[in-house]
């Protein structure tokens, strides 16, 4: 028996093991507070975007030419627009696309970054460099004129918008992933497990993606508000969800505006919604961050 | 034909790495022969230490014997099979019989994963565990042979010293039952206090399993407490093997010499009263190495005929052999 003092001390007391979502929960409004308020505005907005139907007092394109402009009021919380259309009803359902079209994009996005990420940088060799020279030609292109060239193509709609915004920012992402998988695989850990004769889709998805998960989750938060926005910017140049669809965006560049001095609550409804919902996402990711790493547990 | 008690025969190891130049098209001008004509063989149950100082080629030969890097040329016979030129299929099965512990007990563990998870992968791995039971059963036993308590197993690397880590990479190490396991400076990483107490585990486990030891180190005093017997490298080659005794007893390589004469005795008076031997200059280019003996440059031996004739290695009787023109008779 080999028993050496080192290692013969009591255990700490461990915690009990709860089970695991609830726990994770618990977790997050404990020792993360400001990513908690982040989780909740997160939930909150979903519920709108999910319920906007039923929570909605009027339609999104209900228009009522007798309340045009209306500043906000009882009968209209946060205003009428210029046909007369509820500003709140038109954010609780642009929440609808804006998080749908947000959530998916970013998450397309971060999916083709991981997946460039880890093949051209666990790989490496060739197939690196050709990889990246295809990245490098696609970065140099400037994203607005390819987001207009596609879209004047394939012509303007929800699906084109989430598929062209998640190929845009996944391939100019790729570049951090592949750079935390390169410091990734020199550790020991991954060579132990090569030595021990561990299959490649083992090697990635135990040893490589696990531990790339920070960059992961700060690339997708950070591309959910980036995602928001050039959508609003592809509405202005009428290139994004066509309207009378209600994207926050496009609210935003369009009637916003246009009477921005005349009712500033146009742009204002829109613009706090889109703020609100990025900064959330973004200090939600980073608590995500956080609690996800087995180090961090039990500090704050 | 090899003995049957020979583990693994080591015959002339090339490994040299291509230097590549030019923006566009790569070209080779160049290569670092880190590895550059070794022969060894560990006989079952032995320990072999490999001693030399940084970039001499020792990690490298470790790597090379797991196939972990290609080769350039030469054999590693592993229990009687040549598996020098093995990919990496045929390679798989005959990784159970070949583990490694690391040097760096932080780098070695995936942080992300539990304790359980670590040991437990090379069973999973090689489909060694018929279910949960077995596999947590398993998991325990490899804890507790290393001096772990088995609930530790749910506990993340982090949480652990650096001794402890060393132990759980040598539980990983013990999972599929090896038959050789090459050690990579295990302890260089550790307190001078942990260091015996992990060399000691390496000695009992050896005992109680049979197991053999490849023990890269550049630590001499713990090469001679773990080692059986011990090959000095220089610049890629092994310059002298012998049984631990007699090496340190009377080391016979020049190089050899200046390494144990580098070693500090605990007696400040003896210390300073010891005539000196140091060598001086620096190691030279692997990618260039001298002509002749390569130690020629250092040496304070130095003939004429070592500047111009490669020594080879020389049986000198014992179980030791020495690569110098000293002993040319």
């Amino acid at each position: 028996m080999v028993a050496v003092a080192e290692t013969v001390r009591s255990p700490r007391r461990r915690r009990l093991p709860a089970s695991g979502m609830l726990s994770f929960v618990g977790r997050l409004f404990r020792d993360k507070p400001l990513g908690a308020f982040g989780f909740v505005v997160c939930v909150i907005f979903l519920f709108c975007g999910l319920f906007a139907d039923i929570l909605a007092p009027y339609g999104y394109n209900q228009i009522s030419p007798l309340n045009r402009l209306k500043p906000p009021s009882a009968q209209f919380w946060l205003g009428t627009d210029n046909l007369g259309r509820d500003m709140l009803s038109r954010c609780l359902y642009g929440a609808q696309l804006s998080v749908i079209i947000g959530l998916s994009a970013a998450g397309l996005a971060t999916a083709v970054s991981i997946f460039i990420g880890i093949v051209s940088g666990y790989l490496g060799g060739k197939l690196d460099m050709i990889l990246q020279r295809f990245v490098d030609a696609w970065m140099s292109f400037p994203d607005l004129i390819i987001l207009i060239v596609v879209v004047s193509v394939v012509g303007p709609g929800m699906g084109p918008v989430i598929v062209l915004l998640g190929l845009l920012y996944g391939i100019g992402g790729s570049r951090i992933i592949r750079g935390a998988v390169l410091s990734v695989r020199e550790n020991a850990y991954v060579h132990a497990a090569q030595s021990t004769g561990a299959t490649l889709p083992r090697i990635l998805w135990k040893h490589i993606l696990p531990n790339v998960m920070a960059p992961v989750i700060v690339l997708f938060t950070t591309r959910v508000g980036a995602v928001i926005l050039a959508e609003s910017g592809l509405a202005f140049l009428g290139l994004g969800v066509p309207p009378p669809a209600p994207t926050w965006g496009g609210m935003l560049s369009g009637s916003g505006r246009s009477y921005m001095y005349l009712a500033p609550w146009l742009a204002l409804a829109p613009g706090l919604c889109i703020t609100t919902v990025v900064y959330a996402i973004n200090v939600f990711g980073d608590a995500l961050r956080d609690l996800l790493d087995p180090r961090m547990r039990g500090s704050r | 034909m090899s003995a049957p008690d020979t583990v693994l025969e080591v015959k002339d190891l090339k490994v040299h790495f291509p230097v590549l130049a030019g923006a566009v098209v790569r070209r080779q001008v160049g290569s670092v022969k880190a590895v550059d004509g070794v022969s060894f063989d560990v006989r079952r149950g032995e320990t072999l230490g490999l001693v030399g100082e940084s970039g001499c080629g020792k990690s490298t030969t470790g790597l090379a014997i797991l196939k972990m890097i290609d080769i350039t040329s030469g054999e590693v016979k592993f229990e009687g099979e040549n598996i020098s030129s093995y990919d990496r299929s045929r390679m798989r099965p005959i990784r159970r019989r070949m583990q490694m512990v690391y040097q760096d007990p932080f780098g070695s563990l995936n942080p992300r994963m539990k304790v359980s998870e670590i040991v437990g992968e090379p069973l999973e791995v090689h489909g060694m565990a018929s279910d949960r039971a077995a596999y947590d059963a398993r998991v325990a036993s490899l804890l507790d042979m290393v001096g772990l308590l088995p609930d530790m197993a749910d506990r993340y690397p982090h949480e652990f010293s650096g001794g402890q880590r060393q132990r759980i990479g040598i539980a990983r190490a013990l999972a599929l039952d090896p038959a050789l396991i090459i050690c990579d400076e295990p302890v260089s990483a550790l307190d001078v206090s942990i260091q015996a107490q992990v060399v000691n585990l390496f000695q009992e486990l050896q005992e109680r399993l049979g197991l053999t030891y490849i023990f890269i180190a550049h630590d001499l005093a713990v090469v001679r407490h773990i080692s059986h017997r011990i090959a000095v490298m220089y610049l890629g080659r092994i310059v002298e093997i012998a049984p631990r005794g007699e090496l340190y007893a009377k080391p016979l390589h020049p190089y050899t010499q200046a390494l144990l004469a580098a070693i500090p005795i605990p007696d400040p008076e003896v210390e300073a009263s010891r005539p000196q031997q140091i060598i001086t200059g620096e190691v030279p280019s692997a990618m260039r190495p001298p002509p002749g003996c390569r130690f020629h440059t250092r040496c304070p031996k130095v003939m004429e005929v070592c500047r111009s004739v490669d020594p080879s290695m020389r049986d000198r009787g014992g179980g030791r052999a020495v690569a110098c023109h000293l002993y040319d008779t």
